[in-house]
């Protein structure tokens, strides 16, 4: 679970890839070509941004004719959203506590 | 913790009805803070390694391990928290107002360093925080 969590975070550090997988959410399925025109770096270099994101399972991709087709994975980003929804109900919690505590405690 | 991932931000905030020294004694006194948090050694001086101690569980040693960055009495505590490779830093802001104390937790950097990335790979984050809360809980 850690190391699939590393990748993703390490996959949406670069804004080059944020701006792809976003690309990828919003308008649904694109072709190499297609992604390289829109982020205006060099096709080799989208291929290996595509290489990262696809190791932290954030796009998949399925080859047709000649052409390799990519496609958004956003449940990839379910374990970073558990992980933050659960480190708040543990601090939420410790506030509850935090709280208890003070009125026990003398003025 | 350059280019390991976002920054992540956690940031809780409540009012409380009392003031903003009464608070302060609970952030920083270890005994106080073994009451709603955790076992620690913590000390209120800037540089000082502390840690806090939930029980350990398998594949994790239940330790988090701190350093004090920034004590500003009655008004701000920084300290950086570590455990199975994340580094995190907590910031506690405290606000005097009209009807006691506004109290804001900031956890943010929920990067991993470069290296440490599976010093805890067996332990998932989820597992590790569901044991910690039981582990706090059971102490009450």
């Amino acid at each position: 679970m850690q190391a699939v969590t590393d990748n993703v975070f390490k996959a949406l550090a670069d804004p080059t890839r944020r701006a792809i997988f976003e690309h990828l959410s919003r308008d649904g399925e694109q072709t190499v070509h297609a992604l390289t025109h829109r982020a205006g770096v060099s096709q080799p270099a989208v291929s290996k941004h595509l290489g990262v994101l696809k190791r932290a399972r954030l796009v998949r991709c399925r080859h047709a004719g000649r052409e390799t087709h990519y496609s958004a994975q956003p449940q990839a980003l379910a374990p970073l959203v558990d992980w933050m929804s659960v480190y708040g109900a543990f601090w939420r919690d410790r506030f509850d506590q935090l709280e208890n505590l003070l009125k026990r405690m003398d003025p | 913790m350059t280019d390991t991932g976002p920054t992540r931000t956690l940031v809780i905030e409540r009012e409380m009805p009392h003031p903003p020294e009464k608070i302060w004694r609970a952030l920083t006194e270890g005994k106080l803070i073994e009451e709603w948090l955790m076992t620690n050694d913590f000390q209120p001086e800037v540089g000082h390694r502390f840690s806090f101690r939930a029980m350990p569980v398998k594949n994790w040693n239940g330790v988090i391990e701190c350093e004090v960055l920034v004590v500003e009495p009655h008004a701000r505590l920084v300290y950086r928290w570590g455990a199975l490779g994340l580094e995190s830093a907590v910031t506690w802001t405290l606000t005097r107002t009209e009807g006691g104390t506004h109290v804001r937790m900031e956890q943010s950097g929920f990067a991993s360093e470069e290296g440490a990335n599976y010093k805890g790979a067996k332990y998932g984050w989820q597992k590790f925080i569901g044991n910690m809360e039981r582990v706090v809980g059971g102490l009450e």
